[in-house]
Parts: C-alpha cells; sequence; structure tokens
C-alpha cells in the first residue's frame, strides 16, 4: 500500500481550473467594454476613402448613419448596381431623407437635438451628384452637422 | 466535523467557465470593434430662395474646383494636392499682404468693430480681448476657400481634396500653437483651442456642385 501511495504523489498533479471562469470573464468584460454593437446589416457595399486628418466621432448616442453605395450583390437584381442610399436598415430614395431625420431628431431628448451629427458612410467609388443630393436634403430639413467617414490610411 | 459535513454542499463551478465562454462568443460575433472616424463639417444653413448670395471680395475667394476627371485646379491651374495644401496656407497666412491673396483683420480691429455695433455680441469681444491679452494683436485672414465639384467626381477624390484642405489649416493651427505654447494644437486646453481656433477658422464654403469646364 505505502508503495503505490508513494507512486501516485509523484505523477503530476492535474491544473486546477478552478481561475478559468475568472480568466474568460475578464476577457468577456474587455470585448463589452472595447467593442460596439453593429449598427445595422449592411446593404450597400462601403469602402470607405482613406484621409489622414480625421477625428474621432465623439458621443455616438447622437450620431445618425446614411450610407450610400453599390448595393451588395444578392440585391443587385434588384437595385442595379448604381449607388443607392440605405436609412436604416432599408434602401431608401432621396426623398426619405426628411422623415428619417424626423424620426432620428424624435428619438433623442429635444435638448441634445442641436448636436446631433449625420454621418455620411459613403463608397468611394461613388459620384459627388447623388452625395450632393443628400447633402441638399440635409440641409433644407436644418441638419447641418455632418461627417464624413474615412479611415486612416495603412503605413506603407 | 458532523456539523459541517451537513452544511449546503458547494455549488459545481464548472460550467462557469462554459457560460462565460458563451457569453464571450456572443459578444465577439454581435459586436465590432471600429471605431468611427471621420472629416466634420458644418453645412451652411439653406438660403432663403430670393436672397442673393453674399458678396466677398474675389482677392478671398480661393477657389478650389474638381472635374470629373478628378483633376484638382486652383484659381485656374491645375495642381497636386499636396501643391493644394501650401497654396491654401499661402492664401490664409498672407505674409507681404500680397493683393492677389486674402486680406489681414486684426485682432484689435475686429473688437472696435464688434464693440461700435449696435448689438455688440458679448461673448465675441470677451474672446477678441482675450486673445489680445494671451496672444496679441495678431491678423485674421478674411479668406474662404470654395470647393466646387462636378456632379460624376469620385467621392474619393472629394475626400482626399478635402483632407488636403483641412490639413493645410491644422497645420497653421499646430505652427501658432507651438509658437505661443510650445505643444501642439490637440494637446492644448479647450480654453486654448478656442483662441487659437477664432484666429484660424476652417472657412471652406461648398458651393452647390455644377458642370465644371474641362480643358
Amino acid at each position: 500500500m505505502a508503495v503505490i501511495g508513494k507512486k501516485k504523489e509523484r505523477s503530476t498533479p492535474a491544473i486546477s481550473t478552478a481561475s478559468l471562469p475568472d480568466i474568460i470573464f475578464i476577457l468577456l468584460f474587455f470585448f463589452m467594454v472595447s467593442t460596439t454593437i453593429k449598427e445595422v446589416d449592411y446593404k450597400v457595399i462601403i469602402r470607405l476613402p482613406e484621409a489622414t486628418q480625421i477625428k474621432k466621432l465623439e458621443n455616438k448616442s447622437l450620431v445618425s448613419y446614411i450610407y450610400i453605395g453599390p448595393p451588395q450583390k444578392a440585391l443587385q437584381e434588384k437595385y442595379g448596381t448604381k449607388p443607392v442610399i440605405q436609412l436604416n436598415d432599408q434602401i431608401a430614395g432621396l426623398d426619405d431623407i426628411p422623415r428619417f431625420v424626423e424620426q432620428e431628431r424624435a428619438q433623442r431628448p429635444q435638448a441634445d437635438v442641436p448636436k446631433m451629427t449625420f454621418s455620411l458612410k459613403v463608397d468611394k467609388e461613388t459620384d459627388m451628384g447623388i452625395v450632393t443630393d443628400v447633402k441638399q436634403e440635409l440641409r433644407k430639413v436644418q441638419a447641418l452637422k455632418i461627417n464624413y467617414s474615412a479611415r486612416k490610411p495603412y503605413k506603407k | 466535523m458532523a456539523r459541517r459535513r451537513k452544511g449546503i454542499p458547494e455549488i459545481n463551478a464548472a460550467s462557469m467557465a462554459d457560460i462565460a465562454f458563451m457569453l464571450l462568443i456572443f459578444f465577439l460575433v454581435t459586436t465590432t470593434m471600429s471605431v468611427d472616424r471621420g472629416i466634420t463639417r458644418k453645412l451652411p444653413p439653406p438660403v432663403p430662395p430670393n436672397s442673393e448670395a453674399p458678396k466677398v471680395k474675389e482677392r478671398n475667394v480661393l477657389s478650389v474646383l474638381v472635374n470629373k476627371d478628378n483633376q484638382v485646379a486652383v484659381n485656374g491651374d491645375l495642381t497636386t494636392l499636396d501643391a493644394l495644401t501650401e497654396r491654401v496656407k499661402e492664401f490664409i497666412v498672407n505674409p507681404n499682404d500680397d493683393p492677389n491673396l486674402s486680406e489681414h483683420e486684426y485682432i484689435k480691429d475686429l473688437l472696435e468693430k464688434e464693440k461700435a455695433k449696435p448689438k455688440p455680441d458679448m461673448n465675441k469681444i470677451q474672446l477678441y480681448e482675450e486673445i489680445l491679452e494671451k496672444i496679441g494683436n495678431v491678423y485674421k485672414s478674411k479668406g474662404v476657400v470654395s470647393l466646387q465639384t462636378d456632379r460624376s467626381t469620385k467621392y474619393e477624390k472629394y475626400i482626399q481634396v478635402q483632407d488636403a484642405i483641412v490639413k493645410a489649416f491644422n497645420e497653421l493651427r499646430d505652427d501658432l500653437s507651438k509658437q505661443i505654447y510650445g505643444k501642439p494644437f490637440d494637446k492644448l486646453k479647450e480654453d486654448q483651442q478656442k483662441l487659437i481656433r477664432e484666429i484660424y477658422p476652417i472657412s471652406i464654403s461648398e458651393a452647390e456642385p455644377r458642370r465644371v469646364m474641362t480643358k
């Protein structure tokens, strides 16, 4: 008996997994804090242009997005390949913009409405025509703070 | 000893890791890491249909045109993006008071003008006095960069041009900030930034698009 007991003690003890949940929880919290929930499903293809003088958009709750770009492959049969506008989850027309702006404003407290920013996420191959039309619509409804979404250039 | 054994048995925590893993994977899938960045701009308010555009002297406008072939022209001659940044800086600073570049307006004069108004804006007066006290009687440019594009200009080019113009203003702000405070503009406190922003406002006018002539 004594011999068997000795043998068991010599073999490596099992690693305790008691701290595993803690480690996973730390990872979980890290991801919860550092990421944001996806805003919408993209119905259009967006390849952001590059720019160097860009600033972070602060106060995400006051930002609304307007997407402009060619429709995704699966939707091209229905909408063609020309760039279209996406508001929320749907592909929309120019005349839907005032209603969209009203909706977005209604969702926020009255005091925050002047601070709202409309972020234009536009595919880089888009022609300026449609972008300008959107800007004119925004001007008409007094949504003057806009932001052209761009990304940092890759360092070569 | 006997008493202890009767107590509530310990809950098995082995599945805790699995639960946490599931949550972790859920967050990994539904969230994105991307931070939104971009160039922030303020659109001009809508113009009433019968009003005329405010008159600006020709020397105070630097017109930047981008045509449908994505070529950039400043006051009529083709340029590259780097040259554009330099042109804008030169136009705004105008160190030798060249009559073809933008006009100067000294802060002291602006202060007098504001005070002489029937309804002076107290915020502005305070701001000007602060600039006089902390930075001195510097001048502000009356210049406006007017950016016009064709309807078929590529958006990418438009952003690059915007970027080049904003870069000019940012560099001017940085230069002044280093000269006065010894730090780049980004590192300044909010009230210091306000003064510099007043001296170099980003004045870009985005006119409505039209057909830009191509040569």
